[in-house]
């Protein structure tokens, strides 16, 4: 077990909490529905997200273990398990973004910590610095290919892929879990930005945010 | 625009996610105490210079923040190679030059502009001085 001091960033009780986008939604409300839409955002807040460090091989049997999902050793991959809910990401050659559904972060952390021991890694709740944006519809990639210089051809981005890269000048992770399904993780003080440039974008293909 | 190949991401990426972080393969004086203050001042302060093949330092900043090292051609931009930390370079500006030779490329001797240019020394111009205070 290691010596780390560890505490739940979510408090008792049930104070009211904010996602990152709670500002876009209070101040600029959600587009009015339209029928047959090209886009649909989703905002998947309050998740928890974890960043792994440390060695491949040392994290892979504690993830295995613990989430029982085998860890994305190939650059740019992203590994889910059955339910989709839990996904780990290869950020860089020592580093992976672990998202599960909200609530379970710190006892993940707990017992990922108990398996590594005394093993070299680190593990950050990031859950409060970001939050995760889901994009579908038939102009989803149209609405991507304005936005980032990142190729989304389906051939050169298949399902299972994850990168970080430049998206309308600001930092995101652009991910696709599924067929028709693509994820943005933004950063908390890019994401009222971020939200605001993909309602301009998509606007020509009509554009629904699910709330 | 251009794409990077990212040894980390094993990808090219688009320029705009990388920075360059200045020349590559400088080493700290082992003993920073002991070392005398022009090498000292060398290792702060000065740089190469080269007219054709240098070695950088880039970081892909917008990915997976890993600094590597990148083999530029300073006269045409062309990106030569790019390999990560701790390994060595397999194009270097002598094996670009005896490429040139086999070639018969006419190249212009390090630092200067023509060919058959004729350097007062051809010493203070030799590959491994460039950039040095002449
Ligand atoms: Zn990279």
């Amino acid at each position: 077990m290691s010596d780390v001091k560890e505490f739940d960033t979510r408090p008792a009780g049930s104070p009211s909490a904010e996602s990152p986008l709670a500002w876009s939604f209070h101040r600029r409300g959600t587009p009015p529905r339209e029928a047959g839409a090209g886009v649909t955002l989703r905002e998947k807040a309050f998740l928890g997200h974890m960043v792994l460090r440390g060695g491949a091989i040392v994290l892979d049997e504690a993830v295995r273990e613990v989430l029982g999902i085998t860890l994305p050793a190939r650059p740019n991959t992203l590994a889910l398990d059955d339910s989709g809910e839990r996904s780990i990401q290869w950020l860089s050659p020592d580093e992976w973004l672990v998202i599960v559904p909200g609530g379970e972060e710190f006892a993940l952390e707990g017992r990922l910590r108990e398996v590594l021991g005394q093993a070299h890694y680190s593990i950050v709740n990031v859950s409060g610095g970001q939050t995760v944006l889901t994009l579908r519809g038939e102009k989803a990639r149209e609405t991507l290919m304005k936005s980032t210089p990142y190729d989304v051809h389906p051939q050169a981005f298949p399902v299972g892929k994850g990168v970080t890269t430049v998206f309308a000048k600001a930092t995101v992770i652009l991910r696709r879990p599924t067929e028709d399904t693509w994820e943005l993780v933004l950063r908390r003080s890019f994401a009222d930005y971020c939200y605001r440039w993909l309602l301009d974008a998509a606007a020509e293909y009509g554009v629904t945010v699910e709330r | 625009m251009f794409h990077i190949y990212c040894p980390y991401c094993e990808e090219h990426r688009e320029e705009e996610e990388f920075h360059p972080k200045g020349q590559a393969h400088i080493q700290r004086p082992a003993d920073p105490e002991a070392c005398s203050d022009e090498a000292w001042g060398d290792y702060l302060f000065f740089r190469d210079n080269p007219r054709g093949v240098h070695h950088e330092l880039w970081v892909h900043a917008v990915g997976c923040r890993k600094f590597f090292n990148i083999t530029r051609h300073t006269v045409s931009y062309e990106i030569l190679e790019t390999y990560k930390m701790g390994e060595a370079p397999t194009v270097t500006a002598k094996s670009v030059s005896e490429k040139d030779k086999q070639a018969g490329v006419q190249a212009a001797t390090g630092g200067w502009q023509t060919v058959g240019a004729r350097p007062e020394s051809e010493a203070l111009n030799d590959a491994s001085n460039q950039g040095a205070r002449v």
